[in-house]
């Protein structure tokens, strides 16, 4: 029967741990600017460039 | 291998013969910038976008004023003496390529250690090692790569910014309760009535209660700090019956809880208050690369060259600049403070703070004003006034800059909200006096029935979802406007006045028409190889007009200062410039601006330099003069009053050599007379005047650059579209007409169970949502097919 309070009290532990992971987000400024880290996501592979003139052939083909 | 186009920035780049690397490049600037990232292996540049570059301007000198440690102090945000971080504005962001390159700094100078971009600003934020690297060095190596920094008297003593986010929490906390409230309530919906459910009934019940404890006191409290203001100054906006209804829904839910009469309305409350801040968000949307808000701070410049006694060249503070000192205003530099030429060729272009087209020269003793930028070399200037004091800045103590047009102004969603709460009221009064006499047991039942189920949630969110996917779908088509209010101001503006220079001609281009004996061959070819020598503006757009030829090389030039040029090619002689210059006497007076030719001592000829009106500009007045007054209202000359007179509708009232306060009091003027007055200007000699209309909208050739305050930002290619948007901004209103009548029906609808007194709290958990998203759905779709009309 008491089942229920412990799942309650899960329930809600879970729900507030994620709210305060979204008060620590918009803290961090991670709502400030929503549309860079969606460019910058995409960039790590090509940071290194061991020969450039090799991308740059291929991007004229 | 594409041999038209530069490689690194697009323009065109068959002329030029610069080939590296098996690719082409329209100037020296763009190879170099080339270099610098293939020897950096950085090159990937290219692969993310083509051509993304911009040419490096010629900056030398321009940021000594970087060494000043005043001035550093005040720019950066973070400073420990090793370790400083500053963010700079850079104009040029505009793509993947930008952001990629600011973030890999790193590569180009081992000192920065990192960088950040907000494309949405266009800003990055740069660490760097101030003891390997100075700020100044820093910018120097931004603008070597094309990505110079903006940096102006606005940037000064700005410090960190305080951003609110108090919004997003309060959306945030609002949405996470109102998907608890609503989880937990579902078994009361269903009546389920089984007993293991009925047992735990109260718990869920404050549980919910609990949820909605922040949603109230915290996601709600603006409506009723509003509200409570709008009382106090006898208004009955529009929270007033929000926060009327929040308060009756709380009360008497947690009396319903705690006589256990039944569930309580807390999901209709929290969603409720979720609603209300989604729409709020949704009109938030501002454009945050754009500034509404520039007074000159953000068009001057934050340091300057002084000449110190012993003849010294020192980087001072703007602010700093005292009467008498001697400073050094470098080419294309501006000049900040009224003064006095000294020394110097000045040809100064006044274009942006007074509206005259041709810039003016100016011999050594003239005395020069605040604004004007040089144009020609270097110059040195004695200080008349401190920069506060100058003849331009002080247009900025008028008082039309420091009151706020939207609080003076009624929104339409007050003025019905006004009606809309004295008949809820009066709803709720008969009603519950008649359930008095019928069964008083009901009475203060149905009493708040009416109060919730009238709580104008569908009616507060027809305006901010309507006005914010508006503002959304012309920011689309190159229309910035500042807020939602400027929407509902645009569509009763009756008058309409526009600036001439700048915003009816368009800028960079001037139309030239040659009148006289005709030129031959020879003597265009030696023309054109007498102007290429010459860098003045005149000159400049005369060598564009004239057709290809060859160079010939002179064998001798002279340029006379405010006067003109004359030059030598073995017999040819060739005269070009004023008319006494070339020897042209009977010169009626004109007041346009002119070149004259006169080729071995005879007369030849002008060329008479007229102003190029933006494309579509008849249409635009025509269409317009049905439903609207309209004037023109320039700070140049006459000299283009027949052209405009031809090209503009009959009633068109013209009115030249308007001072930015003659602009100004002129609003004003036709504002007490009852005008709703549109001002569409471009400089700072319209600031005035923009901020003194009903809409100040600002044109623009490039909105990253400087624009003065203004209500809206229009992109100059757009200009012909100006009477479509105003017609999109009247279409706006009858939709929010038209949803006030849908959510008027809904409130029927709810009085009706309200006033019986069988307001259930599924009923309201129904009909709320309902009425909202219907709502939002009703508007998003109207302003989508106005939006689709547009081009």
């Amino acid at each position: 029967m008491s089942v229920i309070y412990v799942l309650l009290t899960i329930s809600i532990i879970v729900a507030i741990i994620f709210f305060i992971a979204f008060i620590i987000a918009i803290k961090k400024g991670q709502f400030d600017d929503s549309y860079t880290p969606s460019v910058r996501m995409l960039f790590e592979d090509e940071l290194i460039k061991e020969k450039p003139k090799k991308t740059l052939l291929t991007k004229k083909d | 291998m594409d041999k038209q186009t530069c490689f690194h920035c697009g323009l065109d780049a068959s002329t030029s013969h610069i080939v590296y690397d098996e690719k082409s490049f329209c100037c020296h600037g763009c190879k170099t910038v080339y270099q610098i990232f293939s020897e950096n292996d950085l090159t990937c540049y290219y692969d993310l976008q083509s051509a993304p570059g911009a040419t490096p301007k010629e900056i030398e000198g321009k940021y000594n004023f970087l060494e000043n440690t005043k001035i550093i102090e005040q720019l950066l945000e973070f400073n420990d003496g090793a370790t400083q971080i500053v963010t700079l504005y850079i104009p040029h962001i505009h793509c993947s390529s930008c952001i990629w390159i600011l973030e890999n700094l790193n590569k180009l100078h081992p000192s920065i250690s990192t960088s950040t971009v907000t494309f949405g600003k266009k800003t990055v934020r740069v660490s760097f090692n101030a003891e390997m690297l100075s700020l100044k060095n820093l910018v120097v190596l931004l603008s070597s790569i094309g990505y110079e920094p903006f940096i102006s008297l606005d940037d000064y003593s700005v410090g960190k910014k305080h951003i609110d986010r108090s919004l997003i929490y309060k959306l945030g906390i609002a949405g996470f309760a109102f998907g608890n409230v609503m989880f937990l309530s579902f078994p009361e919906y269903f009546e389920v009535g089984e007993f293991w459910l009925e047992q735990f009934k109260p718990m869920f019940r404050w549980l919910m209660f609990a949820f909605s404890l922040p949603v109230v006191f915290y996601s709600g409290n603006d409506y009723f700090v509003s509200a409570y203001k709008g009382l106090r100054s006898k208004i009955l906006n529009i929270d007033v019956p929000i926060a009327l209804g929040v308060s009756v829904l709380f009360i008497r839910s947690t009396f319903d809880i705690i006589f256990n009469l039944g569930s309580g309305f807390f999901d209709s409350l929290t969603g409720l208050i979720f609603f209300l801040l989604l729409g709020k968000f949704f009109q938030q949307k501002t454009y945050t690369f754009l500034s509404f808000e520039r007074d000159y701070k953000s068009y001057f410049p934050i340091g300057i060259t002084k000449i110190t006694p012993e003849g010294k060249e020192e980087s001072i503070q703007v602010y700093d600049i005292e009467k008498g000192d001697r400073l050094l205003i470098r080419n294309e530099e501006l000049i900040p403070v009224d003064c006095i030429l000294i020394k110097g060729n000045a040809r100064i272009d006044y274009s942006f703070v007074t509206g005259e087209s041709e810039p003016i020269s100016k011999q050594s003793g003239d005395k020069l004003y605040a604004g004007g930028k040089q144009l020609n070399g270097i110059i040195e200037v004695d200080v008349l006034k401190s920069v506060e004091q100058s003849y331009l800045t002080q247009l900025w103590s008028n008082d039309v800059f420091k009151k706020d047009k939207e609080l003076s102004f009624t929104n339409i969603t007050n003025q019905i909200s006004k009606r809309f709460t004295i008949s809820i009221l009066i709803i709720a009064v008969f009603a519950t006096s008649y359930w008095l006499t019928r069964d008083s047991s009901k009475a203060l039942n149905v009493f708040t029935s009416v109060l919730i189920i009238a709580c104008p949630c569908a009616l507060a969110l027809s305006a901010p979802f309507t006005f914010g996917n508006m503002l959304r779908i012309l920011g689309k088509k190159k229309c910035y406007l500042k807020n939602a209010s400027v929407i509902e101001q645009l569509a009763k503006i009756n008058t309409i006045i526009f600036d001439k220079t700048g915003t009816i001609t368009a800028n960079k281009e001037t139309a030239i028409e040659y009148e006289g004996i005709t030129l031959s061959k020879e003597e265009e070819a030696l023309l054109k190889s007498t102007l290429r020598g010459s860098n003045h503006p005149l000159s400049r757009s005369l060598y564009e007009l004239l057709n290809e030829h060859d160079i010939l090389t002179l064998d001798t030039y002279h340029e006379y200062l405010g006067k003109g040029i004359e030059a030598q090619h073995k017999k040819d002689h060739i005269k070009v410039g004023s008319a006494p210059f070339v020897g042209y006497t009977s010169e009626t007076v004109t007041l346009n601006t002119a070149v004259h030719i006169s080729s071995n001592n005879t007369y030849k000829g002008k060329f008479t330099f007229y102003n190029a009106y933006r494309k579509g500009l008849s249409q635009l007045f025509n269409s317009l003069k049905q439903d609207y007054d309209l004037v023109i209202l320039s700070g140049d000359n006459e000299g283009e009053k027949d052209n405009l007179t031809k090209l503009l509708p009959t009633k068109t009232k013209l009115l030249f050599n308007q001072k930015p306060e003659d602009k100004l009091e002129y609003i004003k003027y036709h504002q007490s007379e009852g005008a709703n007055v549109l001002m569409i200007g471009d400089g700072l000699n319209d600031a005035g005047a923009l901020a003194q209309s009903h809409v100040g909208i600002a044109i623009s050739e490039n909105v990253n650059v400087f624009s003065p305050a203004c209500d809206a930002i229009l992109d100059a290619s757009k200009f012909n579209q100006l009477h479509h948007y105003i017609k999109a901004s009247k279409m706006a209103i009858n939709i929010i007409k038209w949803s006030f009548l849908l959510s008027f029906i809904y409130n029927c609808i709810g009085l009706y169970f309200a006033i019986t007194g069988q307001l259930a709290p599924v009923v309201a958990a129904i009909l709320m949502p309902l009425s909202s998203i219907s709502i939002v759905a009703f508007t998003t779709l109207a302003t989508n097919m106005v939006g689709r009309k547009l081009e």
